[in-house]
């Protein structure tokens, strides 16, 4: 189809009056490409950081996402047996290579196995790169320590993230995306934004909450380190 | 789909009578507005955004052969391919070979205004393929065999009532007796049937809100997550996308998602907003193996640098529809094709003709609500008048209409003689209705005063009152 190819950018041309950008015009754009400005920035995000967290949190919840605090990475199991439990959900988790090392079942009743989910997990739990406050939506990146469908097949989606991850808005996800950029470029295969659990309201606009993805969305925060 | 637009009366006299439509229409009407009202009150920057987000893609328009060139460059580095589809016949047999060379049966969907548009699951139905949409309303509407009516909500059109009749005839596998009287009940049947489906499908295609010329990155929005089990689960990704699409960058990105949820569902920003860069990546544990994007023109490219130019700035959020009184009055399957509302009126007739759409252009008061609450300000009313007057030029209109136009056209260039035609009128009409200061009924206007009253003129003209006025005062 390299015909189709050549007939469409033949066409573009011929509509904007001219060959292929000019050398100026084109190192124009590729620094516009390059080296990426960001646009208008909401000022509810240009916040310090314990007003980050407490705007992340206020948006999560406004997204019908449930959030709980906890102290350290050692307090999340006990968290979320507790969320399970006060919710009547099973105990059996399938969690993210990435959050494999938390000491799931020392003093809980939880059991935690590592992997992909499948069409039967109840429960699964990853971590995230960031929680942006601006709407409270997490990013999260695929990569062999966190596979993606455990983001959408579980019943239950449960996310551990650290408080310092916490940053204003969309545009300071991407600026460390690509400082930390490798031969890959500075995108992994996906990145999720996340705000709140799956819904619907394509039948007479009744706002339904569990469509194809999680019905439920809980994020553990955790204050103390950067986990 | 076969169109209908040439049936545009008849469609929006039938559908003004079927009152399960008004219902469904009175509902949207008052949902989406006041939330999108609701959601930029709680954003001060949102005009400041759309100004940002018309520049975007108005940047976009004028360098998109560049920014194509660099989201194909990209799309191949990252191990993805992309395809170029002149027109609808070409992006079907692309979609059809790729699925063919996986050895697809079953193909999952996401919602794509594309795959409407070059009706797609005909294609691969036709070829043994089966398709099966994924995201509620369009699964609703496949199953009824429907085109969409909104392009955010395409089932926005039937009851519940109606879905659990479809539900009942098209799932055979549960008791014939059980209750499908809520809509919770019906969603989750069809999340209990379609859940097969995402774990069985050997090809997942979904369609684009946005492509990253930065990254060569696909991005895709949806409040189901149906989107993202259609690409992460099976072999192969097929993204179909129409080719204006393009964004430069990642930045750009966030600016347009700041505009298109508060728009579309007065949401802050949709549950899931995906970015898919190329097939799955050495060590994942998930993901497709193949990723291809197939990207269509069908006529959007000879609407560069003409009147319509500015309309491929749209990103598809149905703002337009939801305000719009034409619209809200017949619903979306009047308009007789995929696209509805004042951007379908638009659109339509590029990609099918002006001689089969003819109607939809005048399917609208001009009332200017749709450019009103259009996040990257597209000026629908100016192209609306534009088609009109290619109908005028091309002795398109009816000959009635044409005739009208030239006789006022004559006595507005003649000063002395519109007043000496329209003085007496005037006064008379006025004389005649100063009791009611309306008229239920008046002949020659019997189209008009049919569905509404004529309000009476004061008596004399605007003219003959200027004229008057007390010298010194405006």
């Amino acid at each position: 189809m390299s015909e189709a190819r050549a007939h469409i950018f033949a066409t573009i041309r011929r509509a904007l009056g001219r060959q292929a950008p000019s050398a100026e015009q084109a190192a124009a754009l590729h620094r516009r490409l390059d080296a990426p400005e960001p646009n208008v920035i909401p000022a509810r995000a240009q916040i310090d950081a314990p007003a980050r967290i407490g705007l992340f949190i206020a948006e999560a919840e406004r997204a019908d996402a449930t959030v709980a605090r906890v102290a350290t990475v050692d307090d999340v199991p006990r968290a979320v047996a507790d969320y399970l439990a006060a919710n009547n959900l099973p105990s059996v988790l399938k969690v993210a290579p990435a959050v494999a090392d938390i000491p799931w079942s020392e003093r809980t009743a939880l059991s935690a196995v590592a992997g992909v989910a499948g069409g039967g997990d109840p429960v699964g739990v990853t971590g995230a790169f960031a929680g942006v406050a601006e709407t409270g939506t997490l990013v999260l990146l695929s990569g062999p320590d966190s596979p993606t469908t455990l983001n959408f097949l579980p019943d239950t989606h449960i996310v551990v993230l650290a408080a310092a991850r916490i940053v204003g808005t969309y545009e300071d996800t991407w600026r460390s995306l690509r400082a930390a950029a490798g031969g890959d470029g500075p995108l992994p295969r996906t990145v999720n934004w996340i705000t709140g659990p799956s819904r619907t309201a394509d039948i007479e606009q009744t706002l339904l909450l569990g469509a194809h993805g999680p019905r439920r969305l809980h994020i553990v925060l955790v204050d103390g380190d950067d986990g | 789909m076969e169109a209908t637009t040439r049936n545009f009366e008849r469609n929006a006299r039938k559908a003004l009578a079927d009152t399960k439509l008004q219902e469904a229409l009175a509902r949207l009407s008052h949902g989406f507005p006041a939330k999108r009202r609701q959601a930029i009150a709680r954003l001060p920057e949102f005009e400041a955004l759309r100004d940002a987000a018309r520049d975007i893609r108005n940047d976009v328009l004028e360098n998109l052969d560049f920014y194509l060139e660099r989201f194909e460059t990209r799309v191949g580095e990252r191990g993805g391919q992309v395809h170029w589809a002149r027109d609808a016949a070409e992006a079907r047999s692309l979609v059809l070979k790729i699925c063919q060379d996986a050895g697809a049966r079953t193909v999952t969907k996401s919602k794509s205004m594309i795959g409407e548009e070059i009706a797609i699951n005909e294609h691969l139905e036709a070829n043994g393929i089966t398709p099966v949409e994924t995201d509620l309303g369009e699964y609703i509407i496949q199953i009824r065999r429907e085109p969409p009516s909104h392009l955010i909500a395409p089932a926005i059109h039937l009851s519940k009532g109606q879905v659990a009749e479809s539900f009942k005839e098209k799932h055979g596998q549960f008791p014939k007796d059980r209750s499908l009287e809520e809509p919770r009940a019906l969603l989750d049947e069809a999340r209990t049937v379609l859940r097969e489906s995402f774990l069985e499908a050997d090809v997942g295609m979904t369609g684009a809100n946005m492509l990253v010329a930065e990254t060569g990155t696909v991005v895709v929005v949806t409040n189901e997550g149906n989107a993202d089990l259609t690409m992460s689960l099976p072999r192969v990704h097929i993204v179909i996308a129409s080719l204006e699409k393009v964004v430069p960058t990642l930045d750009d990105a966030a600016t347009l998602l700041r505009v298109l949820a508060r728009s579309a569902t007065g949401q802050e920003i949709s549950v899931y907003t995906t970015f898919s860069t190329g097939p799955r990546r050495p060590g994942d544990l998930d993901g497709p193996e193949a990723f291809h994007v197939v990207l269509l023109d069908n006529g959007r490219t000879t609407m560069l640098g003409s009147e319509l130019h500015e309309m491929l700035r749209c990103i598809r959020c149905g703002a337009c529809l939801n305000e719009c009184p034409i619209y809200r009055a017949v619903g979306g399957h009047a308009y007789g094709w995929v696209y509805s509302g004042p951007m379908g009126a638009v659109l339509t007739p590029v990609l099918i003709g002006i001689e089969h759409a003819g109607d939809l252009p005048n399917a609208s008061t001009l009332c200017g609500k749709c450019e009103d609450v259009c996040p990257v300000r597209i000026p629908l009313p100016r192209m609306l008048r534009h088609w009109r007057q290619r109908q005028f030029e091309g002795n398109q209109s009816s000959a009635a209409s044409r005739y009208g136009l030239k006789a006022w056209a004559f006595l507005a260039r003649r000063p002395a003689l519109y007043r000496l035609a329209v003085g007496p009128a005037v006064a008379v009409l006025g004389m005649l209705g100063r009791r009611r200061g309306r008229f239920r009924r008046l002949p020659l206007a019997g189209g008009w005063t049919a569905s509404r009253d004529l309000p009476a003129p004061a008596g004399r003209t605007f003219l003959a009152l200027w004229r008057k006025r007390p010298a010194g005062r405006p």
